[in-house]
This record gives structure tokens, C-alpha cells and sequence, in this order.
């Protein structure tokens, strides 16, 4: 990469940190505890509408790995999230009705969120529906990840989404509030993943899993993208760039080896594929407001009148992290 | 009190550090502990008020120490000078840091001292003969200044070391002093220990140590040649180290693997491993049940570790390995068999490789229709997608998904010239290809379709085409992989020990001879056919020779089996 590409990698970023400073303006407080969190604490910060019902067992999932303090944006919830998060000492909520579009899919609010709270913190940037898993995530907390991160002056770390689906028609079996989505959707894709390298960015493009196959075989381009750098310990100067799958600066996209060694990484268990996803599916497309003018929207409401079955005799069912590892979907690189 | 004494260096974790020292001193071993000045005075303070009253504790002046700097050897150095003063009955001195845990009982690691006077536990080799180094500065840490901290100032760091490569400056070693470095924790003996730091020499060698890059590994380890009768070059701490160096972190999930050590200390522990410190800092009595040491276990699992970082899992491609082109440590996972022209020869050559190897054939999965799998699956191991769209969206990657997700099973498939050519490169390159091509085969169904001659003509030019620029690539200098071209007509007149060879190499499972054949195809009036072509003014040249009267090999009766050759 050449001066001239840096400098506009640059000016990219700057203008990213504009527009978050800027876009923040939507962003009204609904429930402010930022004055709990202290030096070191390990942040998470998501946006979401409409997900209360996935709440409880997100907030048990990640308090039980160590998140210390929650930041969210609720973009026009209308069933009930903010009366359910209220007096949650852990949780600082923000409140829009702004566009999810164009706040770059959320990740203006975020940005300004993480530079203004998350500055020289180790922060988590998942969707309610995403479950972060990293080598040894059953025996070690996740600050001792972020230790031996920061031990190995390693600033990012690379989990790729794993489409989990149920066996079965998808919603056959309804979810309750508070359970464990993982035990109606279990099961996942090892093997039929694509990767390429994004020149602009230097992130790997990954596309694959079951969407790609039931829902794209026959436009896999257009497929949604799995990677993604959900772990940071940011920097006022860092932010998400076209959406969460890239960052900036690119440096921080450097979470693979390319001599031929494994860098750790972890995977996030996307739980998308529960009794809700029919709903949603319908209202977004209906919004409008997701990337590609919803293309991912339009192909899961052309197939999920016929109720496709996501599963099929080569699904392999989701047991622990070490599985993961054993195929190849994530690596414990050196940490031991 | 013990004969034993501890000097123990502290930078972070004070609670932990003061936990361990309440161990060692509990157990009649004094601590002499040096703690960072980086440590702010607050919490020096409190730490020291923690350990107030103990009479077995004591403090050394504060040295500031960085990394691969003079001041950590500063700070042993003082520690140790007081610990000497202080107790006069301590016979061993056990370099120790706050990271560090006891894992045997304390007594154990007297009485073991207590049976060795005379024995310093020092690791300590000659520069020439240590693997570990990492950086690339071995000899040269000793010969070369180091003002600059690689730590901080990693850019002048290295343009200094240049600078003076280049001028070939050279720093004289002290006389008598023969360069040894090994692991920074030690356990001496007072009488060594004391010769260190009262020689009279003492102000040269720390003039000289206090410019050599990384003197903690090499300043104890080179004196102490001077002066002990007895070394064993081993250190008593376990500690192991990453591809960078840096030591290896212990968490509660190593339990029970830190139970199985020979060793009597680990370091360094993960401040929050709460299990560990419960298990290991309690007295004799509550001390779990001993269990056969085995080191090997712990070795295996932390060069694993380093093996997994730095060469990875050989035809995987993940989110964290993504290997450049020839930096793929293995471009597939496993062996694989490529054959071209097999099944347009033979009739049932699928079923009989099937039946003869045990492996998994396939058809052509690079078919333009999309991939035949075996048993007509449209999907297979790890749901990957037969799909035509979905294969040639990047048909390297679905080669190598297929190799990897079907691994510890050997994997078999078609391929030819009507096939979608894109994996070539990656296949020639790959060392793992077993790749047989009976060249100019693909005639053979031109030869029996009822199309008109004009198409066939067109497509046997095609055809003959892609299969000349792919055999470019399977001869070409850069081919890695186990590669076999035959001309049809070269095959067809003696197809048995070909084929022999090509299954031999395939597994243990055929290590015997062919007893069935394939069943070669009807290739009657064959010969006529390329005459056609040539008459139409095409050149068909890959399948060799073929008489115009009729076909070598091919029976005149037909059906008849081809004879095989028993050698045995």
C-alpha cells in the first residue's frame, strides 16, 4: 500500500469519527450508568430492535463470561426492551428512532459510543442474537483472553459468524424468554466456506454456511459476509468502517496468518434461525433498512414460504469449542 | 528455619505475589522481594504494610526494571546481597518472580536442596548451542551496545544494531568470561552466589553485562562458570515459552496437568487463577495426592502451541490462517487421486476403484452441470454444495473444503477437459495430488455420440485444446504433483500396469495384486474415427497413434476381458 492509500484510508477513517460525532446527536440517553465503569472493564456494545425477548439469556450468557458493563442502542424497540433493561446496573441504554440505514447499519452510534466510552478498553461488539465463543471460553474467563491479548500486544481478535438452525422447520419449535437459544439450534455447516482477501481493507471476505447454501447457491456473491473482529481494545481513533466486518485503521484487520501459521481466533454462534426470524424477516423487508437494499431480506422471504429446512444429513451438531477447533472454524493459535 | 531462601521479583499482582511469600515464609523460608519502582508508591506502601511483622520478609532497594534490560539483574542482585546479609542459614538462594507458584510442598524443595549442598540449578549454555533464541541476536547480543529499548524503541533499536554490523564495531568480552545464557530463574548455592557478587572483578563484568541485550539470561549464567564446582544445567522452574519468547500463561484448566510436573515452581500463573493458587498454596496436610510426574505431557502440549502458530494445519484455510500463494505448509490436507480419461476407457472404472481402493470416488466434480459425488449426493462433508454456481464462486477453495472436510478418508474424482479448468495451478502445485491423465481419452465419447460431425469436430477441437494447456501445467517445472500421462493409444496397449501402479501408490489396502480388471469400452473402428477427424482438417495428436484399420487392443470379438498379467 502506497502513501497516497493511506492517506485515504485516513481521511476514510476521520470521516467515519465525523460522522459518529455527528450522528450521535440521535442518540438520546435512556438509562446512563457509564460513571460505573472503571479502568480495565471489559465492555460490550450491541444495538438492536425489538429483541427483548433474546435479553435475558444474552445478559446471563455474557455476565457469566465476564462482561463488565453493557452499551446499548435501542433503535426503536416497541416491546418493551428499555422497560425491561431499567435499573440494570450494568446496562447504559440509548434511545433513536433515526434511521438504521443510514447511521451506516448502527455503526455510527456505535462508533461514537466506543470512542466515548470504550477508549483504551476491551470491547465486545456483538447482536443480540450473537454468542461469542473462543478457545478454553468453558475453563477461562474472557478477561483471561483479553490478558493474554494484551500480553502478546495483540489489539483484535477474529470470531467468524456461525449460522446455527434448527433440525427441522425453522420456528417449529417457539423460544421462550430466558432459554438457551442453542437448544432449539444446534446445528451448523463445518465445511463449505469461501474465503478471499479484501484488498481494500485487508480483512478476508468469508461467505458461506447455510444461508449461502440454501438461500444463495445460486448468487453465492451475493451471499452475507461471516467475518467479523468483534473483540478491540479500542482507541478513540478506531472505527468500524463500512460495517462491523472491517476496521480502521487497517492494521486491526490483521487478525490471520498468512505464512502459513494459525492466529487464535473464536467464533460467534449466530442464532438467527429461531421461531422469530419469520417475523423479522418480514417486517425488515417491509423496513427496507438492511445492507444491499436488504438482498439477504428479499432471498430468505422467496424461500421461507416453502419452509425450507436448513438441515441435512451432513449438519454437524454444535457440542463445544473444541469441536470448532478440531474442524477448522476457529484456532487456539498459541495460546495453550 | 529453612536453608532455603527466596528472592522474589514483583511488578504486578502485588495480592498474588503477597499470597506466595505467605506461603514460602509459613513454610520457614525467608523472601527477599524487589518490587518494580514502575510500581506506584501507593501500592508499594500498602503492599508492604500487608506483609508487616512477618520476620521473615524483607525488601531490596527498588531498581526500575524493563524488559531485556540491566535492571532486573540489578534488582536479583540487591535482593540477593540482602537475603546473604540477612540469613545467614540459608545455604540456596531460589530466584523466583511473583508470578511464580510453588507446586510441590515447600518441604520437598528443602530436602531436595538440603541432599544437593553443593549443586547450582542454573540453565547455562554456550551461545552456539541453545535453539531458543528468538530475534536473531545471538552471539552478537554480547558483542554488541544495546542503548535502545526493543521494547519502545524497536526502530533505532534495530538501525543501531545495523549501524554497527556495519562498521563491524565490537565490544571486547572480559577477559576469562566465556558467554553462557539460559532461563532467567536460578537456584544457587550461597558460596556461588556470594562469589558472584563480592568478586573483585564485579564492577568490569556489571560495566559490561549493563550493555548486553537480555543480561538477566546470560549475566548469572556466565559467572556462575567462574566460580561453581558443580552446575546442572537445568532450571526448577517450569516455564515455557511461545514462538515469541514470551512465557506461557497457566490457568485454571492446567490443574492437573501442573500436578504431573517434575518441577518444583511454574511460572508464570494467570493472577486470576484462583484454582491454582487454592490447590497449590495450602499446607502439606491438605496438598492433594502426589501423581507420577510427566513432564513429556506439558512439553507436548506447549510445542503444539508453538508448532500451531507458526506452521498451522496443513491444507487449512480459516479466518486466522489464510496462507499466501506457496506458503501453504501443504496446499490440501491429505492425499488425493486426480484421474482424466479412466472412466471414458472403462466402462465401470467408478466401481471398480471404489471396490478395489475402499476410497471414496467421485465423479467429475468439476462438471459444468455441477459436481457428481459419490452415490449421486448433492451435498457431502461438511455440507458442501454440489451446485455449479456455488462450486465456481471459487473452485479452489471448494477443492481444498472437499480435501479437508473428508480428511482420514481418501478422496477420488474425474476430471477432464470439459471441466471447469480452474483448479489446475492448485492441483499441480500440490503435493498431496496423485494425478493419472490417459491423454486425448476425451475422444472416446465424441467417438460414440450421434451428433453431427461438424459439432463433434468443433468440440474435439475444444477439447483438445483445454487438455493441451492443462498437460502444460502438469509438466511444467513447478509441478509438485505425483503426476502420470499416458497417450490413449500408449494405454490401451497395456493398461494392467498402470493401473496396478496407480492403485499400489493409493493405499495398504490394495497391497496386492489386481485380480479384476475394468471393463475396457468397445473402441472399434476408433482409429476410423480420428482418420474422419483428420480428413475434416483437425489434428487430434493427444491420444497417440491409432491405426485406421483397427484399434491395437481392442478385441476383435467384442466384450471379451482384457487378460491380465499374474506376476506373483
Amino acid at each position: 500500500m502506497g502513501l497516497w492509500d493511506s492517506y485515504r484510508m485516513r481521511l476514510r477513517r476521520k470521516r467515519r469519527l465525523v460522522r459518529a460525532v455527528r450522528k450521535s446527536g440521535e442518540l438520546s440517553p435512556v438509562q446512563d450508568n457509564t460513571k460505573a465503569i472503571r479502568p480495565g472493564d471489559i465492555l460490550l456494545v450491541s444495538t438492536m430492535r425489538n429483541e427483548q425477548i433474546r435479553l435475558p439469556y444474552f445478559l446471563q450468557y455474557y455476565r457469566g463470561l465476564g462482561v463488565n458493563h453493557f452499551l446499548f442502542v435501542d433503535n426503536g424497540s416497541t416491546d418493551g426492551t428499555a422497560d425491561y433493561l431499567r435499573g440494570m446496573e450494568d446496562v447504559s441504554l440509548w434511545h433513536t428512532t433515526a434511521s438504521y440505514k443510514r447511521s451506516g447499519f448502527g455503526i455510527d452510534w456505535m462508533n461514537y459510543l466506543k470512542r466515548r466510552y470504550a477508549h483504551e478498553h476491551w470491547v465486545l461488539v456483538v447482536d443480540p442474537d450473537e454468542f461469542f465463543i473462543y478457545p478454553f471460553c468453558d475453563t477461562r474467563p474472557i478477561r483471561a483472553l483479553t490478558d493474554w491479548l494484551d500480553n502478546s500486544a495483540i489489539r483484535s481478535f477474529s470470531a467468524m459468524l456461525l449460522d446455527v438452525y434448527p433440525k427441522g422447520r425453522i420456528g417449529e419449535v417457539p423460544y421462550q424468554a430466558g432459554q438457551n437459544p442453542l437448544e432449539i439450534a444446534h446445528w451448523f455447516d463445518s465445511g463449505n466456506y469461501t474465503i478471499s482477501r479484501n484488498p481494500e481493507y485487508g480483512n478476508l471476505w468469508i461467505q458461506g454456511g447455510p444461508r449461502a447454501r440454501v438461500f444463495f447457491a445460486d448468487q453465492p456473491r451475493k451471499a452475507p459476509a461471516l467475518n467479523k473482529i468483534p473483540l478491540v481494545k479500542w482507541n478513540r481513533r478506531y472505527a468500524f468502517a463500512s460495517s462491523t466486518h472491517a476496521l480502521l485503521p487497517r492494521g486491526l484487520n490483521q487478525v490471520y496468518e498468512t505464512d502459513g501459521g494459525e492466529k487464535a481466533s473464536g467464533a460467534l454462534l449466530h442464532t438467527k434461525f429461531l421461531d422469530t426470524f419469520t417475523a423479522k424477516a418480514e417486517e425488515e423487508l417491509v423496513r427496507g433498512q438492511h445492507y444491499g437494499g436488504s438482498a439477504e431480506y428479499k432471498a430468505y422471504a422467496a424461500r421461507l414460504a416453502e419452509q425450507p429446512e436448513l438441515w441435512c444429513k451432513w449438519s454437524e451438531k454444535y457440542i463445544n469449542w473444541r469441536q470448532l477447533e478440531i474442524l477448522g472454524l476457529m484456532s487456539k493459535g498459541n495460546w495453550a | 528455619m529453612s536453608t532455603v531462601g527466596v528472592v522474589m521479583l514483583v511488578h504486578t499482582a502485588l495480592e498474588r505475589a503477597a499470597q506466595v511469600v505467605r506461603h514460602w515464609t509459613a513454610n520457614g523460608c525467608p523472601v527477599v522481594l524487589h518490587v518494580d519502582r514502575n510500581v506506584s508508591r501507593d501500592l508499594f506502601a500498602r503492599f508492604r504494610q500487608s506483609l508487616d511483622g512477618n520476620p521473615l520478609v524483607r525488601f531490596a532497594a527498588r531498581h526500575r526494571c524493563e524488559w531485556g534490560t540491566w535492571g532486573i539483574v540489578a534488582a536479583s542482585q540487591s535482593a540477593s546481597e540482602v537475603m546473604l546479609a540477612e540469613f545467614p542459614d540459608v545455604r540456596h538462594v531460589y530466584l523466583a518472580s511473583g508470578s511464580c507458584l510453588p507446586l510441590r510442598p515447600v518441604q520437598e524443595l528443602t530436602d531436595y536442596l538440603a541432599a544437593r549442598p553443593q549443586t547450582d540449578f542454573i540453565e547455562s549454555a554456550t551461545t552456539a548451542d541453545v535453539p531458543w533464541i528468538v530475534g536473531g541476536l545471538s552471539h552478537e547480543r554480547f558483542t554488541l551496545r544495546f542503548p535502545f529499548s526493543w521494547k519502545k524503541h524497536r526502530y533505532l533499536f534495530d538501525r543501531y544494531v545495523n549501524l554497527q554490523r556495519r562498521l563491524r564495531i565490537k565490544r571486547r568480552i572480559p577477559p576469562g568470561l566465556v558467554p553462557h545464557m539460559g532461563s532467567q530463574w536460578w537456584c544457587l548455592t550461597r558460596q556461588t552466589l556470594s562469589a558472584i557478587l563480592q568478586d573483585p572483578e564485579r564492577p568490569v563484568y556489571d560495566a559490561y553485562f549493563r550493555k548486553v541485550w537480555i543480561p538477566d539470561e546470560s549475566y548469572f549464567q556466565t559467572l556462575a562458570r567462574l566460580y561453581s564446582g558443580n552446575i546442572e544445567s537445568r532450571s526448577l522452574t517450569l516455564s515455557k515459552f511461545d514462538f515469541q519468547g514470551k512465557p506461557h500463561i497457566f490457568y485454571d484448566d492446567h490443574l492437573q496437568l501442573l500436578r504431573r510436573s517434575d518441577c518444583f515452581v511454574a511460572r508464570k500463573i494467570w493472577p486470576h487463577a484462583e484454582r491454582l493458587y487454592q490447590a497449590f498454596l495450602t499446607d502439606p496436610a491438605g496438598a492433594m495426592k502426589r501423581t507420577e510426574p510427566n513432564p513429556g505431557k506439558i512439553d507436548r502440549i506447549f510445542a503444539k502451541a508453538v508448532e500451531r502458530r507458526t506452521r498451522g494445519r496443513a491444507g487449512l484455510y480459516m479466518q486466522s490462517r489464510f496462507p499466501g500463494h506457496g506458503s501453504e505448509n501443504g496446499v490440501t490436507s491429505s492425499p488425493y487421486s486426480v484421474f482424466q480419461g479412466f472412466t471414458e476407457l472403462f466402462e465401470d472404472f467408478e466401481t471398480w476403484l471404489a471396490r478395489t481402493t475402499g476410497a471414496q470416488v467421485h465423479g467429475h466434480i468439476f462438471a459444468p452441470q455441477g459436481a457428481a459425488f459419490s452415490e449421486g449426493q448433492s451435498l457431502v462433508n461438511g455440507c458442501l454444495n454440489g451446485n455449479a454456481k456455488a462450486r465456481d464462486y471459487n473452485p479452489e477453495s471448494f477443492l481444498t473444503s472437499l480435501i479437508w472436510n473428508t480428511r482420514g478418508e481418501r478422496q477420488c474424482f474425474q476430471f477432464g477437459p470439459r471441466d471447469n479448468q480452474a483448479v489446475n495451478w492448485l492441483v499441480a502445485r500440490d503435493t498431496n495430488a496423485q494425478v493419472s491423465v490417459i491423454s486425448g481419452a476425451w475422444a472416446i465419447p465424441l467417438f460414440k455420440s450421434s451428433r453431427s460431425f461438424a459439432e463433434l469436430r468443433q468440440e474435439a477441437a475444444r477439447l483438445q485444446q483445454r487438455e493441451a494447456e492443462q498437460l502444460q501445467i502438469l509438466r511444467s517445472q513447478w509441478t509438485k504433483a505425483r503426476v502420470r500421462i499416458w497417450s490413449m493409444a500408449e494405454f490401451v496397449e497395456a493398461p494392467m500396469e498402470p493401473l496396478q501402479t496407480i492403485i499400489d501408490e493409493i493405499g495398504p489396502l490394495t497391497a496386492r495384486h489386481l485380480g479384476e480388471a475394468p471393463r475396457m469400452t468397445d473402441l472399434e473402428g476408433f482409429g476410423q474415427f480420428l482418420q474422419n477427424l483428420k480428413n475434416q482438417g483437425m489434428h487430434p495428436y493427444l491420444m497417440g497413434d491409432f491405426p485406421v484399420g483397427q484399434s491395437p487392443a481392442s478385441p476383435s470379438k467384442p466384450q471379451r476381458k482384457p487378460y491380465l498379467v499374474r506376476k506373483s
